[in-house]
């Protein structure tokens, strides 16, 4: 088996507060292999960004890495000295952030943004810069490339501006690219496209592919694994179908139930009552617990599970091991 | 289902909510207060020196402005140095006409923030019932208000401030203008500084006119100024004092540069500023200490108050959180 | 773009419009002062004259016609140059104001040039080197820049260098050469000593101001998404410093300067009263003091003219600078 493009083990990210330490990720692992499309979802504040934002190394301090280790591609990146871990950046790991209309800078030229990348990581000249930058923006999908080169940001739909931003993502060809909510700032219609943009895209160059987002259904349609987060803590991760159709943590059968899928027909939604917790306030035993249809005696005061020594699927005391789909609500 | 509900045990005493006082301690504004040397200081100095202009009939040695305690052969003595002729000391020396510096600073603080105070009290009241006037009533009167802000901001406050001092004095008799000139300064200083009051009066009473308590006693029937004063008025008052800590201290600084121009208060009725001036003739003849010791006292006053409106600023920006 | 091209041409049309009203209302002021402050009989005829004289000058003066007569008369006179003669000094105001401006200018374009060039180089460095000590000991540096009025800056530099030092003098312009209708002091080394502490005096606000201005803008560019994503696509600190976060900085900078500067010459009134500086400054406060209208009246006009002039400009500049205010925006 060969070596997965990006491994991430035990990370733990603190931010010092006038409240105390906090653990905005706490014990997170996984690999994702080449051309893999690993989904990462929880609700907001689970910790997902801060997890892309550390393998990148684009942590906002005082959040900081205190524990565990990330690998890329076997090398560890999290102790790398500052301008090691720039030139990573953008040539190994690229990224995705979530609103285009404010990741592009609106006073430089697309064409500018993207050569500008170009020449940094990749040994050509600048001619041959400009011509992979068109070459970029036809790959994405954007009509007329070789003319639209020279326009503003502004002069783009929310939409295409979204493929540019993959554009600049993918154009100093990395091996990595962590995608932060790629579609959430976009309409409905558009986001399909964008997702399946994002999935040829990474297969045709065999990119491993970190796809953070709180919406199910893009998981469904992109994702091979997926990996759910809860207030900092892996909670659930497996193949997509697997957890999808038959959730061992019942955060995920929450999660499952509450979402509009196709295959659930018109069912009427559950919600997971309560909210999750702040990092501030996260009650005692599991983190979970108080919003758990089947919390018992050992889940309000064991120290959180840990995945690695659970069943290595699902960070739950007392997985759920129904192998049966998922019933219909009210049935 | 009755038999659980006995079965159920007490809870435990809630403890006591936190006093309004422990609150206030906890609350963020005074904890970064706690936590910056710098804003203590400020506060400090900017109280001393307030007491010490209230308190300076009593504190200081003589009254400079009596010309009865006045010796002419006290003059140009230096700081705590024996007067050749007449064998008196002086703690920071003594001016040409034989006047305690020292005491003379006194009641040059006194005016100078007797005027800050004043104007900036005058600004405001001025500003926000404009501000409120053109946001609540709308129409012709509200494009006249902002028109005329408008036209006033184009130009610095001080420049504004210098050309109604001149336009009173070139009004008043000569005879009276001295007197005057403490009263035609403040106003002067006001007038040039309403506009920032209204503008964000007008901002806020815009957005309060849509809201439902407003409505509710248009449909009682309460008259436009009862509402304006009792209902509106309460709200918008956040920023205006934010607005007006920041106004004392340039109040402050114009005063004392309108005053050091010739154009602020006089000699006779002198402000820091004043003195400042008056020191300034003497810088070269080797009296030093009239004109160093107003400058020393403006300069502690000016930068207190700054650092202490530069933090208010910080502490209560909300985008900086 | 024909769209756009008419959007800005009613933009313009509006703003000037608008500069020529302030400009008749400040007319008005003038005018005003003159008709109602002091009685200009007075100031020109002697004790010594009888009631015949002074219904002569009344008639030559013109001051028995009606006020909007005698106020467009006033506007025509002054478009002309003419502001009448100096109580003060019996000369023609105009031949006063114009043997009084170079020293005005010159005194205003170095401590313009001082203050942009400190402001925007230190306010460029404190941004970016946040949290370093320099960084901070020129912010607290800065802050006392601020809160000290220009007088007391000018009076304790005098102090310092010219009493005890006396490196440098203490008030006037030093040796000036007379180049045709201008007077210099660049040519003599007197007069270049007598133009240091004036212009630091003068310069110092206005180069504090722009310093924080500059800072607080870059910071806040700094925080964008879009730099984010430069830094995430592993652009150099210094590419992403001066190609990005530079240019939209100076954007709302550019508005705020324009504005400062051109109010150095009103400041100068402050200058030039502590160092005796024979320009337009100076004289206009002795008319105050002596309520030499005609003076003040001619200065107020003159000052009025060139900030909204600046305004003006500063908003037409913006138009040009930001792309996105040029075209029409489309998606």
């Amino acid at each position: 088996m060969s070596t997965p493009v990006l491994s991430v083990r035990d990370l733990v990210v603190e931010i010092p507060t006038r409240r105390g330490v906090l653990r905005p990720v706490d014990q997170v692992s996984w690999d994702i292999a080449a051309g893999e499309i690993l989904g990462v979802v929880g609700e907001s504040g689970a910790g997902k960004s801060m997890t892309g934002n550390a393998v990148i190394g684009l942590l906002d301090p005082p959040a900081r890495i205190t524990g565990g280790q990330i690998l890329l591609s076997g090398q560890r990146i999290d102790d790398l000295p500052r301008d090691r871990l720039r030139k990573l950046r953008g040539n190994k790991i690229g990224m995705i952030f979530q609103d285009p209309l404010t990741s592009l800078n609106p006073l430089l030229t697309i064409g500018d943004q993207l050569t500008e990348t170009i020449l940094e990581h990749l040994d050509v000249s600048p001619t041959e810069a400009r011509k992979r930058a068109i070459a970029a923006l036809d790959e994405v999908g954007i009509p007329a490339a070789a003319q639209r080169i020279g326009s503003y940001p502004f002069e783009f739909s929310g939409g295409m501006r979204q493929r540019v931003v993959i554009a600049l993502a993918l154009c100093a060809e990395p091996d990595l690219v962590i995608a932060d909510e790629p579609t959430t700032a976009l309409d409905v219609s558009v986001q399909a496209q964008i997702v399946a943009l994002l999935k040829r895209l990474c297969r045709d160059r065999g990119v491993a592919v970190m796809l953070v987002t709180h919406d199910m259904g893009v998981i469904a349609e992109a994702a091979d694994r997926v990996a759910v987060m809860y207030a900092g803590r892996l909670a659930e991760i497996g193949p997509v179908r697997e957890v999808l159709t038959a959730p061992r943590h019942p955060y995920t059968e929450g999660l499952m139930a509450s979402t509009p899928l196709a295959s659930q027909g018109r069912a009427r939604l559950r919600q997971i009552p309560g909210a999750m917790p702040r990092l501030e306030a996260l009650p005692e035993g599991c983190a979970f617990h108080p919003r758990c249809p089947y919390a018992q005696e050992k889940c309000r005061h064991a120290p959180g599970p840990d995945i690695a020594s659970c069943d290595g699927h699902a960070a739950c005391w007392f997985p759920l091991t129904n192998a049966a789909p998922l019933q219909e609500a009210g049935a | 289902m009755t038999d659980m509900d006995t079965q159920i045990p007490q809870t435990d005493a809630v403890p006591a909510a936190p006093s309004r006082l422990q609150r206030a301690w906890d609350s963020d504004f005074l904890y970064a207060f706690r936590r910056s040397p710098v804003a203590m200081v400020a506060m400090l100095t900017v109280t001393l020196m307030v007491l010490a202009a209230l308190l300076s009939p009593l504190i200081a040695p003589h009254n400079p402005f009596d010309p009865a305690t006045l010796n002419l052969m006290n003059g140009f003595t230096p700081p705590m140095t024996e007067n050749q002729f007449t064998g008196q000391s002086f703690f920071l020396g003594t001016d040409d006409q034989g006047r305690d510096v020292f005491s003379t600073i006194l009641y040059g603080l006194r005016i100078s923030l007797f005027v800050g105070f004043a104007a900036v009290l005058l600004a405001m009241v001025l500003g926000v019932t404009l501000g409120l006037l053109a946001g609540y009533l709308g129409g012709w009167t509200e494009t006249v208000i902002m028109r005329a802000a408008d036209v006033q901001l184009t130009f610095p406050a001080i420049l504004v401030a210098m050309l109604i001092f001149g336009i009173a004095k070139g009004i008043t008799p000569p005879e009276y203008r001295n007197e005057v000139a403490i009263w035609v300064l403040i106003l002067a200083i006001g007038l040039s500084d309403w506009v920032q009051f209204a503008r964000v009066v007008r901002g806020a009473t815009l957005v309060e006119k849509n809201r439902e308590y407003v409505q509710a006693a248009k449909l009682i029937g309460r008259r436009p100024g009862a509402i304006m004063l009792r209902h509106i008025l309460p709200n918008v008052l956040n920023p205006v004092l934010v607005i007006a800590t920041i106004s004392l201290a340039l109040a402050i600084i114009a005063e004392a540069t309108l005053s050091f121009l010739g154009v602020g208060a006089p000699p006779t009725q002198p402000s820091l500023g004043t003195l400042i001036r008056i020191g300034q003739g003497f810088l070269f003849s080797g009296e030093w200490w009239i004109l160093l010791f107003p400058a020393l006292t403006l300069l502690t006053l000016a930068l207190s108050v700054n650092l202490l409106g530069d933090w208010l600023r910080d502490a209560l920006n909300p985008r900086l959180k | 773009m024909l769209n756009g091209g008419h959007r800005m041409l009613a933009y313009i049309i509006r703003r000037v419009l608008q500069s020529v009203l302030v400009l008749l209302i400040v007319g008005l002021v003038a005018f005003s002062m003159f008709s109602f402050i002091g009685d200009p009989i007075d100031n020109m005829l002697g004790q010594e004259r009888t009631q015949a004289d002074v219904e002569r000058l009344r008639e030559r003066l013109g001051l028995n016609q009606p006020f909007p007569v005698q106020y467009l008369k006033f506007l025509g006179e002054a478009l002309q140059g003419n502001f009448g003669m100096s109580y003060r000094q019996g000369r023609p105001v105009s031949e006063i104001l114009i043997e009084r401006a170079p020293a005005t200018l010159e005194l205003a374009f170095m401590s313009g040039l001082m203050a942009l060039a400190g402001g925007i180089g230190l306010g460029v460095f404190t941004a970016i080197r946040r949290n370093g000590v320099s960084a901070n000991i020129i912010m607290s540096a800065s802050l006392i820049g601020v809160s000290l009025p220009t007088f007391l800056i000018g009076i304790l530099l005098i102090y310092l260098f010219a009493v005890e030092l006396k490196w440098l003098p203490s008030f006037g312009r030093g040796e000036v050469v007379a180049i045709g209708g201008w007077t210099t002091g660049f040519l003599t080394e007197s007069g270049r000593k007598a133009l240091i502490l004036p212009s630091i005096t003068l310069g110092l606000y206005q180069m504090t101001l722009i310093m924080r201005l500059v800072r607080t803008e870059m910071l806040e560019v700094l925080r964008q998404d879009y730099i984010r994503f430069a830094r995430a696509r592993g652009l150099r600190e210094k590419s992403v410093n001066f190609r990005h976060a530079l240019k939209n900085t100076m954007v709302p900078v550019i508005t705020v300067t324009g504005l400062q500067l051109g109010s150095i010459i009103a400041f100068a009134i402050i200058t030039e009263t502590v160092f005796q500086w024979p320009g337009v400054g100076l004289l206009f406060i002795n008319a105050v003091q002596f309520v030499d209208i005609p003076v003040m009246a001619a200065y107020l006009m003159l000052i009025s003219v060139m900030f909204v002039g600046i305004n003006l400009i500063v908003d037409l500049l913006y138009f040009a600078i930001d792309p996105r205010l040029r075209l029409d925006q489309k998606g």
